[in-house]
């Protein structure tokens, strides 16, 4: 049985002003609109695989070039220039053919973020697109969607999609005359979130445990089963279509410098209006957080903000102005991250918040890598004693102390992402730690974001 | 010192001579195994089809029994320590039987913030079953939970069994996704 979402559901995609020349709509096309997953919507009412076609008069190298004029980073979370990462792959030789593959990286997992949710829920089309145009400019022979499997009726809807598009003619044998054959797998994952990282993803797809591997080799040399392969995310992908629509110049007039391209930040949290927003690169946080989600709407203070999804260290009051992209981000101690944007206003505990958080590093670490297996073990239970009233001052700088012995130290990022909220709560809001200690009570009374019933 | 420690977020590892559940079933059914053959021609390695042969094994078996594991072993033609390890690494493959309705809950930070600890007490009171502690008596319920499911800004948001989720749930909301349930309105769980 084919589930093929027909309940609408209650969030915001849109605010005034959206789909105007300053806040372009070029990733949320008809998003909310339950039957836009349809090829012919997609055809006729958004320019669908306009771009593919264009791409496919194309040589290869030129999509290639047009994808580096773009400027597009990679939206996972890293920011890598998608175009470079195209042109790390392997060209054929008289001596050696290569075998290439393109993987698309849609194991979502990082708590805050939903905008691979919203891309395949409403604009599966925008995606596949992205990846003929992508398998193309590569020269690939298979692609691959890896998705997580909680996104059961979302895998069921996409591959519905493919087979539209080999109805179509766009996916199989000799696609459009070009004598290039391609075709799309969609492949579900189990529940990991270390899945999401690039070659975890990789072994995960292969059917190993998802264990992220030793990079050198890069997967551009080395990557699903032995051969050169790109990963790309969801998100990166959906924008390849217009930055072919319309020029990788002009694309790289949207935003501000070197982050080009319109960006999806999710919002969550204490905010009147959560939803997602697709907004340039580079507009403050504030805006967004303040004008577009309209504020906490309680009236109570904003007290700390996660700009990227919860690996991105948290921001306090001073720099909620931040212009939201990659490198004015890092700039401010934190990271561009996934995007989502978690609003927290005063009635939060942040030694609850910290906790919750680092449970789910600890929970989520593959133990591939000692630092980052015992460390955030070892944080969850400092961070358990403190919240529950047993906490000691030493306490705090064993914490500080811990932090430098797992960032940097493990295989993958997950040490470090378990670092980033743990070292800027700590920094940000040592009192609230303090007077956990010294009180046994949270600082903002009666935050509850921990249930009696736990455990997995 | 004796501090609280944090509850085990794994099950209890099995105790000296006690073995995991069993399931009923110990065989794929001939439709299962051509099923599988299909996903192996696929992929340029037959070991690829590992995790989508457990989620078959999943919807035939029940939950991941040790019978399930070697079933997919043999059914692919790798080694039952490799499939082992996989099975257990992965949160969604259930080592135990889960109810007819299985409730998954997401607690982390975007939903706590809108009370999703709050939620999932209320569930847990309502089937009467606790996370991890297997089906209630009727073998209608279960309750788990999860890490982030991705439904950020609609928090709280529970799954039951492979569906659409259930956005904003509140306590009136939950009453209607039980009825829901009992109507027969959701996929059952081995679908």
């Amino acid at each position: 049985m084919v589930a093929i979402r027909t309940k609408p559901d209650p969030q915001i995609y849109t605010y005034p002003g959206f789909g105007s020349e300053k806040f372009p709509n070029l990733m949320l096309r008809g998003a909310g609109d339950l039957d836009n997953w349809h090829l012919k919507v997609y055809e006729q009412k958004h320019e669908g695989y306009v771009a593919m076609k264009k791409a496919l008069q194309m040589e290869p190298v030129a999509v290639t070039e047009e994808m580096k004029a773009s400027g597009l980073r990679g939206r996972g979370g890293a920011g890598f220039p998608a175009g470079l990462k195209w042109s790390f792959m392997p060209k054929d030789t008289p001596e050696r053919k290569f075998t290439r593959y393109l993987v698309c990286n849609g194991d979502e997992g990082e708590p805050g973020t939903f905008k691979d949710r919203v891309i395949l829920e409403y604009n599966p089309h925008q995606l596949i697109e992205g990846m003929i145009i992508g398998g193309w400019a590569m020269q690939c022979q298979l692609g691959f969607v890896y998705i997580r499997g909680e996104f059961l009726w979302l895998i069921e809807k996409l591959e519905a999609a493919i087979q539209q598009a080999r109805d179509a003619g766009y996916l199989g044998k000799n696609i459009l005359g070009t004598g290039w054959d391609y075709d799309i797998i969609v492949h579900r994952g189990a529940g990991a979130y270390i899945c999401g990282e690039e070659t975890a993803l990789l072994n995960s797809l292969e059917g190993r445990r998802g264990e992220p591997r030793v990079k050198p080799p890069f997967p551009a040399a080395k990557g699903a089963f032995g051969q050169p392969t790109t990963i790309n995310n969801v998100e990166t992908l959906a924008a390849v279509p217009p930055i072919l629509r319309m020029g990788g110049a002009e694309y790289a007039k949207i935003g501000s410098p070197k982050n080009s391209g319109t960006r999806i930040f999710g919002v969550s949290g204490h905010v009147k209006r959560p939803g997602i927003y697709e907004l340039p690169m580079g507009t403050p946080l504030n805006f967004l957080v303040e004008e577009l989600a309209g504020g906490t709407g309680t009236g109570r203070k904003i007290k700390a903000i996660i700009p990227g999804g919860s690996s991105c260290p948290m921001l306090d009051e001073k720099d909620f102005d931040v212009p939201m992209d990659f490198d004015n981000l890092k700039a401010r101690g934190s990271m561009g991250g996934s995007g989502g944007v978690i609003v927290m206003d005063e009635s939060v505990c942040i030694v609850q918040a910290t906790l919750r958080l680092i449970k789910f590093y600890a929970h989520e670490s593959c133990g591939q890598c000692t630092p980052c297996r015992e460390g955030c073990n070892w944080m969850e239970m400092i961070l358990y004693r403190i919240e529950h009233g047993e906490g000691r001052m030493e306490d705090l700088d064993l914490l500080a102390g811990l932090t430098p012995r797992i960032g940097l130290r493990t295989l993958c990022p997950l040490g470090d992402a378990a670092c980033g909220p743990m070292d800027s709560a700590l920094q940000k809001f040592r009192h609230e730690f303090e007077h956990h200690i010294t009180h046994k009570t949270c600082y903002a009374q009666g935050s509850r974001l921990l249930s009696s019933v736990g455990a997995h | 010192m004796n501090h609280p420690q944090p509850p085990e977020t794994a099950p209890e590892p099995l105790a000296p001579g006690q073995r995991l559940p069993e399931s009923d079933v110990k065989e794929f059914s001939p439709e299962a195994l051509a099923e599988i053959q299909a996903i192996m021609a696929r992929y340029p390695d037959k070991m690829a089809a590992t995790l989508p042969a457990l989620h078959i094994a999943q919807r035939e078996f029940g939950f991941i029994s040790l019978a399930a594991m070697k079933a997919v072993a043999k059914a692919i033609g790798i080694p039952e320590g490799h499939v082992f390890g996989v099975a257990t690494f992965y949160t969604m493959y259930q080592k135990a039987p889960v109810g007819q309705y299985h409730f998954q809950v997401c607690t982390n930070i975007s939903c706590a913030l809108k009370g999703a600890a709050q939620l999932l007490e209320k569930v847990c009171e309502k089937t009467g079953v606790k996370p991890g502690q297997g089906p209630s008596p009727d073998g209608l319920w279960s309750v788990e939970e999860v890490e982030c499911l991705a439904g950020c800004s609609m928090g709280p948001c529970i799954q039951v069994n492979h569906d659409v989720y259930d956005e904003l749930v509140d306590e009136q909301k939950l009453i209607e996704v039980m009825e829901a349930c009992k109507r027969g309105d959701y996929r059952p769980w081995a679908h």
